[in-house]
């Protein structure tokens, strides 16, 4: 059955980037969506082409369909796929409620409000549910912007963030000290830090300095000169 | 095209099939072509049509700004009832087709670039500022009814219709049966021709253009008459986006063109080099460029269909970063980069919209002065009105230093720098502010679907946009708080998470996320999945101490001293060129 659906896929992403504009392929787009969902894998182009082939074809929009598309999308964070799918979308469609609710989710997470995002996703739950992996790619997401931001970020913070609390926060840590390169410490008098791994956006002096290389190939204009 | 010296035979010239195609978009759209080409007794009907049209409020002036209006336009096909005789050939025009004609079968590119751009340009000011030229049918004994020079005066035919008179919705269906005749004909390959590449990027810019006035055209149900109604209940697969697009898709990839990029990387082909042409050779041109064109053609429909992820992958192949034949023709290069930096602006990747706003901004500056006679005038000005509108929205949400040149610098400040200031203020004057400029600056988004042609009709051109527009404020709106941290941010090196938030007048876990969402906004991803900063101030946070890191502007020695190596040794080959006597 595996196999069997690897070729499957390998034969939408073919008809995505050989022959996008032809309205016979919806089904298939469709069917690659449930997919995505199921195998917890996720194609971009696929569900972008998919959106505009709706757009050409306002009748034959699913929004079941469309649902589970923001949903995965949302899941992409950082990258602005919720955005990119929310331009094909018509108005009058978002207007509906799942919509709206999935809206305001993705502007909680846009705006790193992780407290707010949880207490909402947990009354949509029926929404999100449809969607395995919710849950642990939000949870990437804040793990993200954490590293952006903190070298050493206090527990309540990344508690409230990832949506976990007291045992199952000792766990988590412990598998992300053992596996991400995380690192515990005792702040003074208050709860524990976790020191975050070591990169170019927390630490400014990892940061490489390209700007200033040249390419090779203009160095190579200059050769004949030098010579 | 036949070779010069033969007569081409008309009666044996046989209309390729739209099989290839059909596959993309269907039967129906190769009988509304075979059943379009009007008759001679055709276009007496057209012009009872068109006069009964004229009467609709038709703003086509704001859609097409890209030539001068003469006063008199705007009133449908006024030019028609001024005495305008189809069949009528002044003697001037018979030269003109003549000449130009014989210069396509001399494949003499040269002579056929002064034609297209100078001739007949000066023939329309002279003779046809109000009226359109002379039917195809009038013209084409003097031309031995040449189908494919016929396919492309009607391409000229109804680009100047579209210029200087307002299309009726049978012009606008006859002429997407010219472009999917002359398409196909380049399609199959049978042209022999090599045109200048002006003509080609004219021919895929109108194409789109007209698709999209099409698109505004049948969006505005409420007033239309009874006539076009039917018209548009008739011809229904006309300017479909089907077609349209699989038309670009089809160029792109029939011409191979990709190909040729490849393997030009590899030295294995000369391209660019040659501009496009075969000088030796003189194998045709026309399906390489069409399909080099259509890649920025694609980009622009992407763009109008608010869908700029995939825009910005049908012109990946074309490298801009390096000269290319995209920056020869100056309409190609303004919107290439024109479209390429509004969708990075919707794709929050605004580094790298300024970064190429700026130079097209600074060649714009030192170039125009040479296309001042040139017909594109107009619209390379108005371009470049909108890129600065552009780069201002840019800089007010994503501020840089240094990425902007001295001169383009100083336009801008000039333009914009009372708005700018009120966009970094975030109140409700800076929204306003935002959707002025944006509205100002963005592509004339369009609806593709199909119009549903019963009652109740309603105008709905607008809600492409309005959905953009507001998607983009969305956007402006969550970043709303930034700035405020920005300016804080700039006035210490280190400050705690307590003073920050008592001087942001906010409490502190309201701070941390003000703080988080800065790290998120500034920090795109890009089409490869890596993070690329933004900001021109950034921090990090131990445990309770912001510490902010001044990104110091980079100066670019190595690049410098190259451009000065190559420059000093052009002057100095220069130099010892000249003899004193």
């Amino acid at each position: 059955m595996g196999r069997e659906q690897q070729q499957v896929s390998y034969t939408v992403e073919q008809l995505v980037s050989v022959n996008p504009y032809n309205p016979d392929i919806v089904s298939d787009l469709e069917n690659y969506v449930n997919e995505q969902v199921s195998s917890q894998t996720y194609s971009l182009e696929a569900n972008l082409c998919l959106l505009r082939l709706y757009q050409f074809e306002p009748g034959r929009m699913s929004i079941p369909i469309v649902v589970q598309i923001l949903i995965k999308a949302l899941m992409a964070m950082p990258a602005s796929d919720f955005s990119l799918c929310l331009f094909l979308i018509p108005e009058q469609v978002q207007m509906e409620e799942q919509f709206k609710t999935l809206i305001v989710l993705s502007h909680y997470l846009e705006t790193a409000r992780f407290r707010q995002f949880w207490d909402e996703a947990a009354k949509s739950r029926s929404i999100l549910e449809v969607v395995p992996g919710f849950e642990q790619a939000i949870q990437a997401y804040a793990i993200h912007v954490l590293s952006l931001t903190y070298q050493k970020v206090p527990r309540p913070v990344l508690a409230e963030a990832i949506n976990i609390e007291g045992l199952s926060l000792d766990k988590f840590i412990e598998h992300h000290v053992a596996n991400s390169g995380w690192a515990l410490e005792k702040s003074h008098g208050r709860s524990q830090l976790i020191v975050l791994p070591r990169n170019e956006f927390n630490h400014p002096e990892l940061k490489k300095h390209t700007a200033d290389g040249v390419p090779f190939e203009h160095v190579t204009r200059v050769f004949p000169i030098l010579s | 095209m036949s070779h010069p010296g033969r007569v081409h035979n008309p009666s044996r010239y046989v209309v390729p099939s739209l099989d290839e195609v059909l596959s993309f978009t269907g039967s129906a759209v190769a009988e509304a072509a075979q059943s379009l080409i009007p008759s001679a007794s055709e276009t007496l009907i057209d012009r009872s049509v068109a006069r009964m049209a004229s009467s609709y409020d038709y703003d086509d002036a704001s859609l097409d700004s890209r030539y001068p209006r003469p006063p008199s336009a705007g009133q449908g096909s006024a030019g028609t009832d001024q005495g305008y005789d189809p069949n009528f050939v002044p003697d001037s025009v018979k030269t003109f087709v003549v000449h130009l004609y014989r210069h396509i079968r001399e494949k003499n590119v040269y002579e056929i670039h002064q034609m297209y751009d100078g001739s007949f340009q000066r023939l329309s000011d002279r003779m046809f500022r109000e009226c359109p030229w002379p039917s195809v049918e009038a013209i084409a004994p003097y031309v031995d009814n040449d189908h494919v020079f016929c396919l492309l005066y009607r391409e000229m035919w109804f680009r100047h219709l579209y210029a200087r008179l307002s299309p009726t919705g049978r012009q606008r269906v006859e002429s997407w049966d010219n472009y999917c005749s002359l398409f196909s004909v380049v399609l199959h390959g049978v042209v022999n021709m090599q045109l200048p590449n002006q003509w080609l990027w004219d021919m895929v810019d109108e194409f789109v253009y007209q698709f999209q006035s099409y698109c505004q055209y049948r969006a505005k149900l409420k007033n239309k008459t009874e006539e076009e109604l039917q018209l548009l209940r008739q011809y229904d697969q006309a300017w479909n986006v089907y077609g349209v697009l699989n038309y670009l898709q089809a160029l792109v990839e029939k011409s191979a063109i990709t190909d040729v990029l490849e393997r030009e990387k590899e030295g294995l082909e000369q391209f660019t080099a040659t501009d496009g042409y075969d000088y030796e050779g003189g194998t045709s041109n026309v399906l390489k460029m069409l399909g080099y064109y259509s890649m920025i053609g694609l980009l622009r429909v992407h763009c109008l269909l608010g869908d700029y992820h995939t825009g910005l992958k049908c012109l990946a192949p074309i490298d801009i970063s390096q000269q290319g034949v995209y920056n020869v023709v100056i309409g190609s290069h303004i919107s290439t980069i024109y479209h390429y930096g509004f969708a990075n602006l919707m794709l929050r990747r605004y580094v790298e919209a300024i970064r190429e706003f700026n130079k097209i901004l600074l060649y714009i500056l030192k170039y125009k002065q040479y296309h001042q006679k040139s017909p594109q005038y107009d619209q390379i000005l108005k371009k470049n009105e909108q890129m600065y509108a552009l780069l201002a929205i840019c800089l007010s949400l994503c501020p840089q230093n240094n990425l902007v040149e001295e001169n383009v610098n100083s336009q801008l400040r000039d333009k914009y720098n009372e708005k700018m200031t009120k966009m970094l203020r975030y109140d409700d004057e800076a929204y306003a502010v935002y959707d002025e400029l944006f509205t100002y600056a963005c592509p004339k988004f369009i609806t593709p679907s199909a119009p549903v042609l019963e009652e109740p009709l309603t105008n709905y051109n607008q809600d492409a946009y309005r959905l953009q527009l507001k998607l983009f404020l969305y956007e402006v709106k969550q970043q709303q708080l930034l700035s405020g941290v920005r300016s804080f941010l700039k006035l210490y090196s280190t400050i705690s998470i307590g003073k920050l938030a008592a001087y942001m007048e906010v409490d502190e876990p309201t701070l941390r996320t003000i703080l988080m969402t800065y790290k998120h906004k500034m920090h795109a991803i890009d089409g490869d999945g890596k993070i690329i900063p933004n900001a021109d101030v950034d921090f990090y946070i131990s445990e309770d101490i912001v510490h902010v890191v001044e990104s110091k502007p980079t100066k670019r020695y190595g690049d410098y001293f190259l451009r000065q190596i190559l420059k000093f040794e052009e002057m100095i080959g220069e130099l010892d060129r000249i003899k004193l006597d």
